[in-house]
């Protein structure tokens, strides 16, 4: 079995008016079925409102399933005596970078999750240490979090996630708010920790770009899981991905629009090389 | 505008008192502020004027600092002052009208005006050496006691250093709310006190609105890390007392012995 596994999942939001009663439900997860094995980068796409979020929270037992569960390394998340346990092997990365930061200092945020493991104080340390230097912030760690740039609050927190030794990280739309340059030093991280370290990366986000190195990608539209895929496989139904509300990467655009005028060129191309390299065959 | 505000007053340098433990600068305040009111003898107050000009040597920082606190409590002092002066009833020194100043009155006045002086100097030297983080810990481990009569003590040490963490975000957000709702035409600086008041209305509820998103998610995210309250909790710069601090103590404990030795 995968490292995280969903079965049949489903959860409903219930609205309720002044006197508790139900006003109204939305499924915002619809029997999604998913497995993922341990050392994978992972991507879930989906415009907002989609229910890749409300299915991120799941994987962190920070929602209760309505119907259905989810497995994360065997452990189900409806039971609650493994709730920590599993908070432990998936870590969460969320999207504003100022609301899950703890700490006064740096350093002491990352140690916010080994201090609630009860990690040895010695431990704990040498646990910073390695987590600060594993996203290339360790110069950093006597600083105050309110002095850094988006890009690098968010690799603060993904140390305070690693620092809690996780199998797994699940990053819930890490990039949303931040400029260019910051959505670089995020994913270069990611990448980086899941290539040297073996990490589990269950990358959410509604940026295509992000998604083209990972190993697998699944699109959600409405709850459901609507395709599942290699990027190359996914990004070669352009057609399908616009209907969804989402746009393909500029490259892969343009060589659609090519392909489409009648020139030679393949399907699912991802990046500037590729098309490069595509359109000097044509001759 | 809002920028330049800092939170307590802790001014940063490298000396003796600022690597104290909080907990012994915690518990020496403490301990100086109820040797001021026990004392009343002349000799007593000089021994507590040199001790704290002893303290404050050890500390480095400027003197005008610490009377910077004055300032705040001044119109405190000068009531605190006039009332005793005027109110104490015994043998008649001066009087002009209906106001009359006794010899009893103006020993109180002059007692108290002393002990408020020291009490304010005393507990911004403990303010200004320590970061309000390092004192909410020391604060933390020192009512860990009181535990036991069911007082949350480590969710409210976690409430202070999770407010200070915030304020400087909450300040940003102010005023970027405020420019906004400039860019829009609203008015915050003139017009009589209630206009003013009523002017904050539109910057208040965005920022209570935020504010509240804003612990929600930080909610989230100590759970995401697995916090569980105090319990279970190791410390990553827990507080051990080193040689400085036993020392102090000493010191304090001598300064005590001193103080109503020859004070009372």
């Amino acid at each position: 079995m995968g490292i995280v596994k969903a079965v049949q999942l489903a959860f409903e939001y219930i609205r309720r008016d002044e006197e508790g009663n139900v006003e109204g439900i939305t499924r915002a997860i619809d029997g999604v079925n998913l497995e993922i094995e341990e050392g994978q980068f992972i991507a879930v796409l989906g415009h907002n409102g989609s229910g890749k979020s409300t299915l991120a929270k799941h994987i962190n037992a920070l929602l209760h399933p309505t119907e259905g569960t989810v497995y994360v390394e065997g452990m189900d998340v409806r039971e609650a005596d493994k709730v920590w346990e599993i908070r432990q092997r998936a870590g969460m990365v969320f999207q504003n970078p100022d609301n899950q930061i703890i700490g006064q200092v740096v350093e002491e945020d990352v140690g916010f999750g080994p201090e609630n493991l009860g990690v040895e104080t010695k431990t704990i340390w040498e646990r910073v240490e390695e987590s600060l230097r594993a996203v290339g912030m360790y110069e950093f760690r006597k600083h105050s979090p309110n002095k850094l740039s988006g890009g690098q609050k968010q690799r603060v927190s993904i140390a305070g996630v690693i620092a809690m030794h996780p199998k797994c990280i699940i990053l819930d739309e890490p990039t949303a708010m931040l400029d260019p340059n910051g959505r670089k030093e995020v994913i270069r991280a990611a990448k980086a920790l899941n290539q040297v370290e073996g990490i589990t990366i269950i990358l959410i986000t509604h940026y295509m770009e992000e998604v083209i190195h990972a190993d697998y990608v699944y699109v959600m539209d409405q709850g459901k899981v609507v395709m599942k895929g290699k990027p190359k496989e996914i990004f070669s139904r352009v057609e399908e991905l616009r209907k969804l509300r989402l746009d393909v990467p500029q490259v892969t655009q343009l060589a659609h629009e090519l392909r489409k005028e009648g020139l030679d060129i393949p399907e699912g191309i991802l990046t500037k090389e590729e098309l490069v390299e595509a359109v000097k065959k044509i001759k | 505008m809002l920028k330049d505000i800092t939170l307590g007053q802790y001014y940063q340098t490298e000396s003796v008192i600022h690597r104290l433990d909080p907990r012994v600068k915690l518990i020496g305040t403490i301990a100086y502020i109820l040797s001021l009111f026990l004392i009343n003898k002349i000799q007593g107050y000089i021994v507590a004027i040199l001790f704290l000009a002893l303290v404050i040597r050890l500390s480095k920082v400027p003197f005008k600092f610490m009377v910077k606190g004055m300032k705040a409590i001044l119109f405190l002092l000068l009531l605190t002052v006039a009332f005793n002066l005027f109110l104490t009833p015994g043998e008649v020194l001066v009087q002009i009208w209906k106001l009359t100043i006794t010899k009893e009155g103006l020993k109180l006045a002059v007692l108290m005006a002393v002990r408020l002086t020291f009490l304010i100097i005393g507990s911004s030297v403990m303010t200004l050496t320590t970061t309000p983080n390092h004192l909410t810990d020391g604060m933390e481990k020192l009512m860990k006691p009181l535990r036991k009569i069911r007082v949350p003590v480590h969710e409210i040490a976690m409430m202070m250093s999770i407010a200070l963490r915030f304020i400087p975000i909450l300040m940003e957000e102010t005023d970027k709310i405020m420019k906004a709702q400039i860019a829009r035409g609203a008015d915050f600086e003139s017009g009589n006190l209630i206009k003013k008041a009523k002017a904050l209305i539109p910057l208040l509820v965005p920022l209570f609105i935020s504010a509240f998103r804003r612990a929600n998610d930080l909610a989230m995210a100590m759970e995401a890390r697995c916090y569980r309250g105090g319990e279970y909790r190791t410390k990553m710069k827990p507080l051990l007392y080193q040689r400085a601090d036993r020392i102090s103590y000493l010191v304090i404990l001598i300064y005590l012995i001193l103080c109503f030795g020859l004070g009372r």
